[in-house]
């Protein structure tokens, strides 16, 4: 077990001052900071094995052709996939999500059909429906969300009927986080015959995600939020499920063969990836999926706990301090209010403590409104996080509070 | 290095804390409603005008400290002025808040956002009122600070 001062010591951009103050990076779940590896992995791949993939006979193309694939498989064991060809490279969960809509639901979806989704989904889990069901006259059904910022099972279960054809559920809300049971949503989605999509942008880098326990079709992840790069992260489909699907996007290294009489298309999964992929950006994610192995999920889910709780506790002692989704599934996201102080005051307040926070309203606009707010304050925590920045938050939200409350 | 006392002088939070122009300009004779989409702020601005003095502006809505209290002050500076003038502050204001004008040709009451050039992130809420009542006075549409 490494300890948390080791860890923040592993990320070279946590080592900084804003402003003349330690920096205290509390917006993982906007976007994770890298560790060291994932840094050098990328260098190292540019520096020594830059080449594309699958088409050369050239050293540097077998090397990072390897490479790239070892991504795959690191990947597909992380997440307990059947095998490393159910992993597709994407840029990341919305285009993960924008495959499922594009590439499976609209050739599927008719009139009549339901697609059943919840109150709390980020944009990248409503838009993408809402453009499918515009495309093919399904229509959109939303699931309710509890006070406390846990799904309404009820309304869940009381939304699933013979007409839902498809699921999509978030494994944690990104604003509140919220941790959802998604393996008993997609049992419930499953008895009336649905496909699921589970977006698991806020839990593959801090919650042990077995897939074969959730059972859902698709799982979609962001690099980026789990240590990796921006612009890459996967589509894990169900092998049969890929299989029946037409490509979404043509181009070179998705096709078997190209002719003007007839073009087929390649294998799962390189007939979702046209073009030249983000090949360094999958090598990154490969170097932060061994780093997570590293530390260990056992570590990082109690280390993330204990802040929680912490840092619920050290908020809910300032007067003034509302949480936002306080559901008992939850993952290290803290939402919150501050009386009489507006959330872009606080964030601009806090960003001068050195505290880096997330304010507005997380891509999640009816998540906000079935709370009756515009915005909240987000703290979102990671393994490199200690009490002592959920102390510096602490002082800064008083801070906040003294100059504008 | 940015100074926090410099973005939140006393006359902004004072008029965050307490606008003195919620509300609606009576006779209503412009209305616009401006949105910042980054952070779901929305707000309403009207104004009388006679000839072409505005007489009177109001606002009402949600919003930071920055959009509430340039919303106010705003609402302060306009009334008695032609809206050409009102053009010109606006103007001065944004050069002011995003560029690099100068706060000596300002009314105090704008001059005290100088701060908010130290902040980028926070120029649209500096601005967001001003946008409003200039569209709505050119009879355009919804503003929005994108």
């Amino acid at each position: 077990m490494l300890s948390t001062t080791s860890i923040a010591d592993m990320f070279p951009a946590l080592h900084q001052e804003i402003d003349g103050k330690k920096l205290v990076y509390l917006d993982s779940a906007a976007t994770t900071q890298k560790p060291q590896c994932v840094i050098d992995a990328i260098i190292n791949y540019y520096e020594h094995d830059n080449a594309n993939i699958h088409r050369g006979v050239h050293t540097l193309s077998q090397r990072a052709t390897l490479e790239y694939e070892n991504a795959r498989k690191s990947i597909s064991d992380l997440l307990g996939a059947n095998r490393p060809e159910e992993v597709v490279f994407v840029r990341g969960a919305t285009e993960a999500i924008n495959l499922v809509t594009q590439a499976f639901a609209r050739p599927r979806l008719v009139p009549g059909d339901e697609i059943l989704i919840s109150e709390m989904e980020h944009h990248s889990n409503i838009v993408p429906w809402q453009i499918v069901c515009e495309q093919t006259g399904a229509s959109l059904k939303v699931a309710k969300v509890n006070d406390d910022g846990s799904l309404d099972l009820d309304s869940f279960k009381s939304l699933l009927n013979e007409d839902t054809v498809l699921v999509s559920i978030a494994h944690v809300s990104n604003a509140i986080g919220t941790i959802n049971p998604v393996q008993e949503l997609c049992a419930l989605a499953k008895e009336v015959g649905a496909t699921t999509v589970v977006d698991g942008a806020q839990a593959s880098g801090h919650l042990r995600v077995d897939l074969a326990e959730i059972n859902c079709d698709f799982y979609a992840i962001s690099g980026h939020k789990m240590f990796g790069p921006t612009g890459i992260g996967c589509l894990i489909g169900k092998f049969d499920v890929l299989k029946e699907m037409e490509p979404w996007q043509g181009g070179g290294d998705m096709i078997l063969s190209v002719s003007f009489e007839e073009t087929t298309w390649n294998e799962v999964p390189y007939k979702f990836e046209a073009g030249t992929p983000n090949i360094a950006g999958a090598i990154g994610l490969g170097e932060a999926v061994s780093f997570l192995h590293k530390i260990g999920f056992s570590e990082i889910v109690s280390h993330e706990q204990n802040l929680l709780e912490y840092g619920r506790a050290v908020l809910s002692e300032i007067e003034g301090v509302k949480l936002i989704g306080a559901a008992k599934q939850n993952a290290g996201v803290i939402s919150f209010t501050v009386d009489g102080v507006h959330p872009h005051d606080v964030g601009t307040i806090l960003d001068h403590a050195g505290v880096a926070i997330r304010t507005g309203n997380h891509c999640a606009e009816p998540l906000m409104k079935r709370f009756g707010l515009n915005a909240t304050c987000r703290a979102s925590l990671s393994v490199y996080n200690t009490t002592e920045d959920i102390d510096q938050l602490g002082i800064a939200v008083k801070d906040a509070i003294r100059i504008l409350g | 290095m940015t100074d926090l006392r410099e973005l939140y002088l006393e006359m902004v939070t004072d008029h965050a804390k307490h606008p003195r122009n919620r509300g609606k300009a009576k006779p209503c004779d412009f209305i616009g409603t401006g949105n910042n989409p980054l952070c779901g702020d929305k707000i309403v601005v009207t104004a009388s005008v006679e000839g072409d003095i505005i007489k009177d502006v109001k606002f009402d809505g949600e919003g930071c400290a920055i959009s509430t209290a340039s919303a106010d002050l705003m609402a302060e500076v306009l009334v008695g002025k032609t809206v050409a003038e009102a053009k010109n502050l606006f103007k001065g204001f944004h050069n002011l808040v995003a560029g690099a004008g100068d706060k000596d040709s300002l009314p105090n009451k704008l001059a005290v956002f100088s701060g908010v050039r130290e902040f980028p992130m926070r120029v649209k809420c500096a601005t967001l009122a001003w946008h409003t009542i200039i569209s709505a006075l050119d009879g355009g549409e919804e503003a929005t600070t994108e």
